[in-house]
């Protein structure tokens, strides 16, 4: 008799007999994740300075990045609307940057189709500095450029830590395509 | 190899309308974004319910963390507290002897103080506090330096209301939400502070920098009198802060003043304390600048300061 072949009954995300992905999951994952980036602002840092990396941008860039399409392009008004909830920003700013960024990665992408961890990260170490001097622009904090290098360390530590984001976004979606709905 | 994109349409005419669906969805969301900015810019306190609502909600996580960060912080400690143990005993036998000294000193000044008081008839100045809550997190990630509180309205928290560590001032609450409220540190740009040098009455101005450091703004130019190392106290002036109050201490000498390092850094504080607004009366007989406006504070004062620039 034959055999059928290990992969056609298991695969990375569990068997595939009687199991299906379930929709809950798969569409939930990305947004759950996100804003609990967003959540930052209550962990129990209180920071003298900007530091910590954003992390709930960071989030919607390696899900973006990982999974196109994952997140539709108008995730940037629900995501940003709760990220400004908690970062002390005015309501409206990461509304406008999370959308202009979607918009900016979906024009990306039609020009470079093609993946790859360097490119991911280029593209990330482009935008985070965007993003962090956009909040400070648009925060009502009377920074005046002479105080701009406030912003590196964050700027730096949000550049370092993106791989690590995006290798954590990878693991969750194996987490978000895992065949846990059982069918009868 | 170049994954299949949803951006190539082709000639699928549904594919096309709901490529286009996107952008306009988009960029609808953008537009928005721009709209709500500039609201809250203009009036930044339109969304304040909203805001407050959501760190409710957020509250009880910010809580265990809290927790954890006093925990945590005494577990290290305990550990540490076992090296270097004989020499710290000598050490502090020595610090007692020279504080029951200081004691009686203070003993004696206390009394002083008091029959002094009585002789000008003066009340005691200590105001109860309001409450005593724990700071359950901090706008970590943005240029503005926010702090979140663990009590609201329900404590009797009120927008205005100066928040103190036992180490000195940390920023005046900002809004009130049902359980936590919002508090605006001394080191954001908006937070200016009346304070005068402890030892005397030079009188300044205490801005953030958003760095953990404030400006200290000398109000009459003129030779800078300042050094390192010098105590700046609340001033009592504007009426919201109780005078006497420690803020910070000069670590570098400017044209106009001083930058001073805060005394009281709020991530090293895990419980602080609520009291009520100085001279609430006299504020309130002002017009209530604090409704309009999100750098309310002592706006009486701050503006002929600015003035001069």
């Amino acid at each position: 008799m034959e055999r059928l072949a290990p992969s056609a009954r298991r695969d990375a995300y569990g068997s595939k007999i009687n199991r299906a992905h379930s929709p809950v999951l798969a569409y939930g994952v990305p947004w759950v994740t996100t804003m609990l980036g967003s959540l930052t602002p209550m962990l129990p840092i209180i920071a003298p300075a900007p530091i910590l990396p954003p992390l709930g941008y960071l989030m919607l860039l390696a899900w973006r990045l990982a999974r196109p399409g994952v997140l539709p392009m108008w995730a940037g008004f629900p995501l940003g609307l709760f990220n400004d909830l908690y970062s002390g920003q005015p309501i409206g700013s990461s509304i406008l940057l999370f959308s202009l960024t979607m918009i900016a990665l979906e024009l990306i992408e039609l020009r470079f189709p093609w993946r790859s961890f360097w490119q991911d990260w280029l593209i990330a170490a482009l935008f985070i500095p965007l993003y962090l001097m956009g909040s400070a622009l648009f925060s009502g904090a009377e920074i005046s450029l002479d105080r701009l290098p406030l912003l590196i360390p964050q700027i730096l530590l949000s550049v370092i830590a993106f791989p690590i984001i995006a290798k954590m976004i990878s693991l969750l979606d194996n987490l978000r395509l895992t065949r846990v709905r059982r069918i009868r | 190899m170049a994954p299949p994109s949803a951006n190539r349409s082709g000639s699928n005419k549904r594919a096309q309308l709901g490529l286009f669906a996107g952008y306009l969805a988009a960029g609808l969301g953008m537009a928005l974004g721009i709209l709500l900015l500039a609201i809250s810019l203009w009036r930044p306190e339109t969304f304040n319910g909203l805001r407050s609502m959501a760190s409710d909600a957020a509250a009880p996580v910010g809580e265990v963390g809290a927790a954890g960060r006093v925990g945590s912080r005494n577990f290290f400690e305990a550990i540490a507290g076992y090296y270097d143990a004989g020499s710290k005993n000598a050490e502090l036998e020595e610090e007692i002897k020279i504080a029951r000294v200081k004691l009686a000193e203070a003993r004696a000044l206390a009394q002083e103080n008091e029959r002094l008081k009585a002789v000008l008839s003066l009340s005691d100045g200590d105001v109860s506090p309001i409450t005593t809550a724990r700071l359950i997190g901090s706008t970590s990630t943005s240029t503005r330096r926010f702090a979140y509180l663990s009590a609201g309205r329900r404590e009797g928290v009120e927008p205005g209301m100066p928040v103190t560590s036992p180490l000195g001032l940390v920023g005046r609450v900002l809004e009130a939400g049902a359980n936590t409220s919002r508090v605006l540190l001394l080191t954001d740009t908006d937070s200016v502070v009346p304070v005068r040098r402890a030892t005397d009455n030079t009188v300044a101005f205490a801005e953030g920098r958003a760095d953990g450091s404030l400006r200290i703004r000398l109000i009459n130019l003129g030779i800078n009198p300042l050094k390192v190392g010098d105590i700046f106290v609340t001033s009592g002036a504007g009426g919201m802060f109780h005078p006497g109050t420690a803020v910070a201490m000069v670590s570098e000498i400017t044209d106009d003043g001083a930058i001073g390092q805060l005394l009281s850094n709020p991530a090293a504080t895990d419980v602080v304390i609520v009291k009520p607004v100085w001279q609430g009366e006299l504020i309130d007989t002002m017009g209530d600048p604090l409704a309009n406006d999100s750098e309310g504070a002592p706006e009486p004062e701050a503006e002929p300061d600015q003035a001069e620039e």
